[in-house]
Formats: structure tokens, C-alpha cells, sequence
């Protein structure tokens, strides 16, 4: 196969993916009858995507700006923890213990403490989203940091560079390909958060709708809600992996090197 | 050395220096370096040769202010050394360029450390630059400036680790194996490159090296190392006319030299051996 054939037939390939499992589905149900109220066929969940696509889009947006207001608090102090944890031995150990544990708690059983705190609606949503997605930002800056190779620090060390120098001009820009490979771990997890959020407490946003289709057995609008969710959270991962490949390009050469 | 203790003040001044890298092995009197006396004249281009695991890299430590002795003392300059000095500049084995940034922007990096640089550097980025461009070109990385180091060759890049050792005009630029992990053809070719940057600027020069025939093409003096525990044990004037050809390497007095040197270490290998200093 020559170059460019690879490369497109390499860009296709998800759709062609998606395509071939959608066609299967829709095979599966149309062939064994398979009733709408269990399991719809792509095609239900389409119409039922066109029927109610105003509703949709305003539970969707809801969804989306909450993540994102989550998840930009989750990359500053996802960013600040693994900078102090990174750049500071002492911190590393006396954190990193209580962060694991912390990461192993269920987000969801936060809602209804959080619920407790901020009332029904925005608040949780945003603090779930935060609380699930910063902390792969967190152990990636602070690795990134923790690695620096000795011989980069003293090239700036012999120059009289100071702690900071050093962090600024080396540390700072080799944790960036660690940081961009989290935040696509890390908005993903966000989307997570604010949908369980809102499934547990809201009157607005993917989530709520999922549970009311669910209660009132609209199972093809469940199954559009989940796909917003998908696609959303598809394309900030596509929108991320694109800023990191213009910015961290040199980190992901590859053998084209020479 | 007495010769050059009568004269001017020596540029740099190593006097009975010891260094056991912690408390614990300075109690065992473990030194990593012992009774190290070395007096260099301003301009003077010193090699440092030895086994593996001599201590060279310690004393460069020492030389740099990396690292503070545990007795004796450093002076470079006329200072008394307690801490990194900024008027050196350091090459590697590995050539350590940031990957992220341009052959230019790393060769620009200590001018963005180094005070006056520094706090001028904002305004005075074009001038710099073209400073850089220079150096560049003067070790025939002309046209490179715009890549990054990944995309140069390994000979390529320690070329531009040594621009970026020399950038902000430092009075000692110290190497530390430099040339090691390069083919016989490309290291010869970086002799006379360090070669010419030398002959033009007369900075000071420590070279520590295991390549017998870099040493004496290269230093006006070759201090011989010995292994644990790492001290000077022979320091050898090169007296070949400058400047100085490929061609002097393929001459009876610089094989000779070579030779004589390589006795001194052969010497070394051989348990119990007492060497004169």
C-alpha cells in the first residue's frame, strides 16, 4: 500500500469501525425482533435524536459547560498539587499516600455530601466532574517533574540557575507531554463526573434526561442521551490530542527523527 | 609545578583539595579525590586523563562549585569557590539539548540564566541571537540554527552543546569526556573545532578525557589520574609548536608522548605501583 492510501485508509478507520458496529446492531434487532423498550436498534435512537433534538441540546450544553467549568478547575489545581509534588521530595512523600487513598473513593458517593453543601444542581455537578478528573493531571505533572534527568539540571546548575530557573526552563516544558496525555485521560473522567452527578441531582443536563427516559421507559432516548455523552467527550479528546500534537510535537517524533 | 607558583597568580588554584562525597565516608576517610594540587595559568589548556571511576568527574564537580571539597581549598579567579560559578561553561558526554527547543534557542539558554545577560535579554534578543548564529557557524552548524536536536546527527549535537557552553562568554569551559561517544573520523573533527574556538578566544580549558591522543593533541598540560583514590600522579607538559595539525599526530615526538603517557597508566594497573610525581 503506498503512504498516502495508508493514511487515509488509518483516517477512516474509526468511522468505518463505527459504521460496521451500527450496521450490526441494527442487524441484530431488526433480525431476532428485538423490542424497543430493551434494546433499540440505531435507527430508533436516531429518530428519537431528531424527534427531541432542541431538548436534547439543551440538556447537552448544560452537560458540556459544567464539565468544562470542572475540568478547568481541575487542570489549575491538578497543575498547582503535581507542581508542589513534583518539585518537592518532602511533598512527594508526605502526599502522594493520602492521594491514592483519596483517588479510591467512589466520586459518586460524594453527591450526596455535596448535595448537602450546595443544594441540587450546578454545584455537585461541577465539583464531581472536578473531583474525579484531577487527579491523573496531578500524578503526570508531578511525574514528569520527579523525572528530570540529572544531567539536564546541571547544565543549568553550573550556570548558577536557580531551583525555580531550573523548574521554569526544563521541568515546566518536559511535563507537557505528560500533561497533555492527562488531560485526555482527564476529560474524559470529567464527563463521567458531572453525568453520575446529574443523574443523582439535577433537574437539568444529560444526565437527569437519562433518568427520567429511563423512569418513563424511553429507552431510545436514553441510549441518544448516552451518545451525546460519547461524542462530546470524543471530541474534546480529538481537540486536545490536536493542541498536543502542535505543541509537543518534538515528544512524539517517532523514528521520522533524522 | 613550582615554576608557575612563583609567577602571576594562577587562574586556577587547587590547593591539597580532598572530597569524600558524605559525612559517613569521611569518616571512613574514603575519598573520591585526594591531595589534589593543580595550578593553571590564565588561558592554559589542562587535560585530565585516567581509568574509569578515577575521579575525574569528581573533580570536575569540584571545579565547577557543584561540589565543595571536604578539606583543601579552590581558587578560581582570584574567588574563593563556594558555589556554582558563573563564568564556566560545561560540556557533557551526552550533548543534554532540550528537545523542545531549537539548536538556537539552546544554545541561547545560558544567556537566559547568566547574569547581565539575563535581565537584558528581552531587549537585546536579536543581538543575542545573531551572536549565537555566529558561534554556530564557527563550528560549521551554519543553517542549523532553525532545527531541533533530534534532527541532527551526534556529532552535530555535541557541537552545539559546546556553542551553548561558550555562548555567554565564559573564562573556563570545562569538558567532560566530550567527544566519548562519537566515531574516531567526527571526534578528530571536533578536535579542531575545539581547537580553533580556543586558539580565538584563550578562555581556560579543562578537558577530562580517557583519550590519550585527544589529551596531547589538545592541552598544553596532561595530568595523569590515578584510581582509588583519585589523585594526580603525573602532570605532563606538552610541548608540540602550535598551532597545531591533524598531521602531528602521525609524528615520532607525539607517538612518543602518547607512549609515555600510556606507561604512566600501564603503570597504574599494576597492584602496588608507586608512581613518581
Amino acid at each position: 500500500m503506498s503512504t498516502p492510501r495508508r493514511k487515509l485508509v488509518e483516517r477512516a478507520s474509526p468511522f468505518v469501525l463505527m459504521a460496521v458496529i451500527a450496521l450490526l446492531w441494527e442487524l441484530v434487532c431488526r433480525v431476532f425482533e428485538v423490542s424497543e423498550f430493551v434494546f433499540p436498534a440505531p435507527s430508533a435512537i436516531w429518530a428519537r435524536l431528531v424527534e427531541f433534538h432542541t431538548v436534547i441540546a439543551a440538556h447537552a450544553w448544560r452537560t458540556f459547560w459544567v464539565t468544562m467549568v470542572g475540568f478547568a478547575l481541575a487542570i489549575v489545581v491538578g497543575v498547582l498539587l503535581g507542581f508542589i509534588i513534583g518539585s518537592s521530595r518532602l511533598a512527594y512523600t508526605a502526599m502522594y499516600p493520602l492521594m491514592t487513598a483519596f483517588n479510591a473513593l467512589p466520586k459518586a458517593a460524594f453527591v450526596p455530601i455535596l448535595v448537602v453543601w450546595f443544594g441540587i444542581g450546578v454545584g455537585p455537578a461541577v465539583l464531581t466532574a472536578f473531583l474525579i478528573s484531577f487527579f491523573p493531571i496531578t500524578v503526570n505533572i508531578a511525574t514528569g517533574l520527579a523525572t528530570l534527568e540529572p544531567e539536564l539540571e546541571d547544565v543549568l546548575r553550573v550556570l548558577g540557575a536557580k531551583r525555580w530557573d531550573v523548574l521554569t526552563k526544563i521541568g515546566l516544558p518536559r511535563s507537557m507531554p505528560y500533561f497533555f496525555a492527562s488531560l485526555k485521560v482527564a476529560i474524559t473522567l470529567a464527563f463521567v463526573g458531572t453525568t453520575v452527578s446529574e443523574m443523582m441531582a439535577a433537574n437539568e443536563g444529560i444526565g437527569y434526561m437519562l433518568v427520567s427516559a429511563g423512569a418513563s421507559m424511553q429507552m431510545a432516548l436514553a441510549f441518544a442521551g448516552l451518545l451525546v455523552v460519547g461524542v462530546m467527550a470524543m471530541l474534546m479528546y480529538e481537540l486536545f490530542s490536536f493542541i498536543e500534537k502542535h505543541t509537543t510535537g518534538w515528544a512524539h517524533r517517532g523514528s521520522q527523527a533524522g | 609545578m613550582a615554576e608557575l607558583a612563583g609567577a602571576a597568580a594562577p587562574f586556577i588554584d587547587f590547593r591539597d583539595v580532598w572530597l569524600a562525597y558524605n559525612d559517613e565516608l569521611l569518616a571512613q576517610r574514603q575519598f573520591a579525590v585526594e591531595a589534589i594540587d593543580l595550578q593553571v595559568a590564565q588561558g592554559e589548556f589542562i587535560a585530565i586523563v585516567g581509568p574509569s571511576g578515577c575521579g575525574k568527574s569528581t573533580f570536575m564537580k569540584l571545579a565547577t562549585g557543584l561540589k565543595r571539597p571536604s578539606r583543601g581549598s579552590i581558587v578560581i579567579d582570584g574567588r574563593e569557590v563556594d558555589g556554582p560559578l558563573k563564568i564556566s561553561g560545561m560540556a557533557f558526554q551526552a550533548p543534554s539539548l532540550l528537545p523542545w527547543r531549537t539548536t538556537l534557542d539552546n544554545v541561547l539558554l545560558p544567556l537566559e540564566i547568566v547574569e547581565p545577560y539575563r535581565s537584558q535579554f528581552r531587549s537585546k534578543r536579536a543581538e543575542y541571537a545573531e551572536r549565537a548564529r555566529a558561534l554556530l557557524r564557527q563550528v560549521g552548524l551554519g543553517g542549523y540554527e532553525s532545527k531541533y536536536p533530534w534532527q541532527l546527527s551526534g556529532g552535530m549535537q555535541q557541537r552545539a552543546s559546546i556553542c551553548r557552553a561558550l555562548i555567554h562568554e565564559p573564562k573556563m569551559l570545562l569538558l567532560d569526556e566530550p567527544f566519548g561517544a562519537l566515531d574516531a573520523f567526527t571526534r578528530e573533527e571536533l578536535w579542531c573545532t575545539l581547537r580553533d574556538l580556543w586558539q580565538a578566544q584563550r578562555f581556560n580549558v579543562i578537558l577530562v578525557t580517557h583519550d590519550l591522543r585527544e589529551s596531547v593533541f589538545l592541552a598544553d598540560t596532561v595530568y595523569v589520574m590515578s584510581k582509588s583514590p583519585g589523585r594526580f600522579v603525573v602532570r605532563r607538559t606538552i610541548d608540540l609548536p602550535r598551532p597545531r595539525d591533524l598531521e602531528i599526530t602521525y609524528t615520532k615526538h607525539f607517538t612518543e608522548t602518547v607512549h609515555e603517557l600510556r606507561g604512566h597508566i600501564g603503570a597504574m594497573r599494576q597492584p602496588g605501583a608507586e608512581v613518581a610525581p
